[in-house]
């Protein structure tokens, strides 16, 4: 019983520690099965969750924030979008100086603001996501089994847990069961052929960047707002990066990406718990090993070893119409 | 289509890169304005910061050391066409076979030692670079996200050594031993000492000209070898390089390893030079500021060591300002290299429609004129 209350918890821990990472990774996957490679996330989200703070404690309100948020990093998307596919310039370059460029901005403009070493004052009670009791969790508590996966696990998420999960088959719908998403995908196979079929192919890209720039910003309000209580310098530590590797994980899909989200969630809610734990028949667990294991795991997979990677075929390369 | 002429050099490689630099300045000066602070003022405490007096010209050199070293890096692997996004994590592991050698193989004489700690920090940085190379070059895996996990990998593995193995017994810092005095590399204020001339001291030492060195022999590389030849090749295309019987997948590793190798000497100046032990997170960055670096001196090493030395300079001189100007920290440094990078590097095709345009112009009317 009390094993079963122990992965409730490590569970429980892994959907808080997945969420930004789900909403991230489908940020990702429309930017890149449009064509354009997106190494800004991890700015992007670090951007989005400096406005929430920002905005949240001036307004008391997280959904401002959220709105904040989104607008900070639909901005930036289109920032990426004007360098990679308005100029052609080199889209890994672009990438890396947004996430520089955020890593200084946030703490920079964060000092000017609040003088408190780049950090956002503590949010009060009501100007952050508060956990959410879903119908009927108290009255199935004290039922055996049921009761502990329904109150402890599934029920007492704020919003934005749920919303991330229902944003894997919406995505999936989305880019499978729609003319937009149909389009989009064709723009980073084949550019050419949607540009034969009198679609513009740099309108379609920049309706891409601006879906990812809406997931990204709410992934980096959840850090600041919902999961933390304030915007901390360099937050997101590389979870940007994570969720990078999450997509590629899985394989540039909806469903797969949520599978490899809720894994490395998982591995980093079980590093936390593993911290000095001694484990009966192996020893002392080194908690950098799990750490590393999301990164290991990605490489593992590109190399081909654990089926193949294919990337969309037009990803990074800007579109030349043909004169 | 209209005809175009071809930009002469002084355009393409100088006139476009400044205009671009300028316009990344021009957006840093109005972030400084945003934040309510003077933006004459600021670069009046940068530059004094970094050149005013002979201790901050020590200091600027010595970070342009690691600049100069992570610029040649990222530009050995982008003449073969890669983005070796990776030189974070290939000098850090380059410090860990410093510190190795230094600690093990303390009993050799001060000569041998150098070379030896140089080799010790080649052969873990290219070591660590062979695996995304080889990756890349057989199994055809994205070098760009290879290199960005494996700075992940070499940042868990180092904290796992240095809280596990390298750490003394007894001490709480996650930190190396200090290394024997026979394998640390001199300061350039001891060595004019020894020539009775008298320095400042800063933390300026031997491996600046070790950068300068590398920096010559990156440039015959490149251009005067024929490894270099293929290397280029290989990243012009690397279809037409197979048919002119190079292959593509030898040359990958083999500019990999040496981009790793070079990264790696940033390490010798930190471990061997300053710091004298191995430090958590002691790369500090330095390893992406090289990619701003490369873009900037167009993967030239006379531009690398121009942009080096411009980096240097900001960040001597952005410790001076956040020491002068409480509201602006550190970041503003960070803010700056951001734009840098994003103005010179993402956007460098920005001006370059428009000035081809005009100079086209200039060009047929001044043709027209004469042949009149």
């Amino acid at each position: 019983m009390e094993n079963f209350e122990l992965v409730i918890l490590l569970l429980d821990a892994t959907l808080r520690t997945s969420t930004p990472l789900i909403l991230a990774a489908l940020a990702g996957m429309f930017s890149e099965r449009s064509g354009t490679i997106n190494l800004a996330l991890e700015g992007m989200m670090l951007g989005g969750a400096f406005s929430a703070a920002a905005v949240a404690f001036y307004m008391n309100d997280p959904w401002i924030g959220l709105l904040a948020a989104i607008a900070t990093t639909i901005a930036l998307s289109l920032l990426h979008g004007f360098a990679c596919i308005t100029h052609k310039g080199n889209q890994v370059v672009s990438g890396m100086a947004i996430n520089i460029l955020m890593s200084g901005l946030t703490a920079l403009v964060g000092i000017a603001l609040f003088a408190q070493g780049g950090k956002t004052p503590a949010l009060d009670k009501a100007a952050r996501f508060q956990p959410i009791t879903l119908p009927g969790a108290e009255a199935v508590k004290d039922v055996p089994i049921i009761g502990p996966i329904y109150f402890e696990l599934l029920s007492g998420h704020n919003i934005l847990v749920y919303i991330a999960f229902l944003a894997v088959p919406a995505a999936w719908w989305v880019m499978y069961r729609t003319r937009f998403g149909l389009r989009l995908r064709a723009v980073g196979e084949n550019p050419g052929a949607v540009d034969t079929a009198g679609i513009g192919v740099v309108a379609m890209r920049y309706r891409a960047v601006i879906c990812s720039g809406v997931l990204v910003g709410m992934s980096g309000a959840y850090l600041s707002t919902a999961q933390g209580a304030s915007f901390l310098q360099d937050m997101t530590a590389g979870k940007g990066y994570i969720a990078l590797a999450a997509m590629v994980f899985g394989k540039w899909r909806p469903f797969p990406a949520l599978a490899a989200c809720l894994l490395f969630g998982f591995l980093d809610a079980a590093a936390t718990r593993l911290q000095g734990v001694v484990l009966p028949g192996i020893g002392e667990v080194p908690v950098q090993l799990v750490q590393a294991l999301p990164y290991v795991l990605t490489v593992i997979l590109l190399a081909g070893f654990i089926g193949r990677a294919i990337p969309p075929k037009a990803l990074g390369r800007p579109y030349v119409k043909e004169r | 289509m209209s005809t175009t002429v071809q930009l002469p050099r002084w355009i393409d490689v100088g006139a476009l890169p400044l205009m671009n630099l300028l316009l990344a300045l021009l957006i840093s000066g109005l972030v400084v304005l945003a934040i309510g602070e003077n933006p004459v003022q600021v670069v009046e405490i940068l530059l004094y910061g970094a050149f005013g007096y002979e201790e901050a010209w020590g200091y600027t050199l010595y970070y342009t050391t690691n600049f100069i070293f992570t610029g040649l890096a990222f530009a050995v692997a982008f003449h073969c066409g890669l983005f070796n996004i990776g030189a974070e994590g290939q000098a850090y592991v380059g410090g860990l076979g410093v510190t190795l050698a230094a600690l093990y193989l303390d009993f050799l004489p001060f000569p041998v030692m150098l070379v030896v700690g140089m080799l010790g920090a080649m052969i873990f940085g290219a070591a660590w670079a062979y695996i995304p190379a080889y990756l890349q070059a057989r199994r055809g895996s994205h070098i760009v996200i290879t290199t960005i996990m494996f700075n992940f990998i070499a940042s868990s593995l180092m904290v796992y050594l240095l809280v596990n193995v390298l750490r003394p017994e007894g001490s709480m810092t996650p930190e190396s031993e200090q290394i024997a005095e026979n394998l640390r590399l001199p300061f350039i204020h001891d060595i004019a000492a020894a020539f009775g001339i008298e320095m400042a001291s800063s933390p300026l030492n031997l491996s600046f000209v070790y950068a300068l060195v590398a920096s010559v022999m990156v440039w015959l590389f490149i251009w005067h070898t024929r490894w270099g030849y293929a290397i280029r090749t290989v990243g012009a295309n690397a279809v037409a390089a197979t048919y002119a019987g190079i292959e593509p997948g030898k040359f990958i590793i083999i500019a990999m390893m040496i981009s790793g190798a070079l990264s790696s000497f940033m390490a010798l100046n930190e471990v061997m030079g300053v710091q004298h032990r191995l430090l958590i997170d002691f790369t500090a960055g330095y390893g992406f500021v090289g990619i701003a670096v490369a873009l900037m001196g167009r993967n030239h090493p006379f531009g690398i060591f121009l942009a080096a030395l411009l980096f240097g300079m900001l960040y001597q001189g952005g410790a001076e300002l956040s020491f002068e100007i409480p509201t602006i920290s550190n970041d503003m440094v960070v803010v700056i290299q951001g734009l840098v990078i994003l103005f010179t590097g993402a956007m460098e095709h920005m001006f370059r429609p428009r000035v081809t345009k005009m100079y086209t112009a200039w060009r047929l009317r001044r043709d027209a004129q004469e042949a009149a």
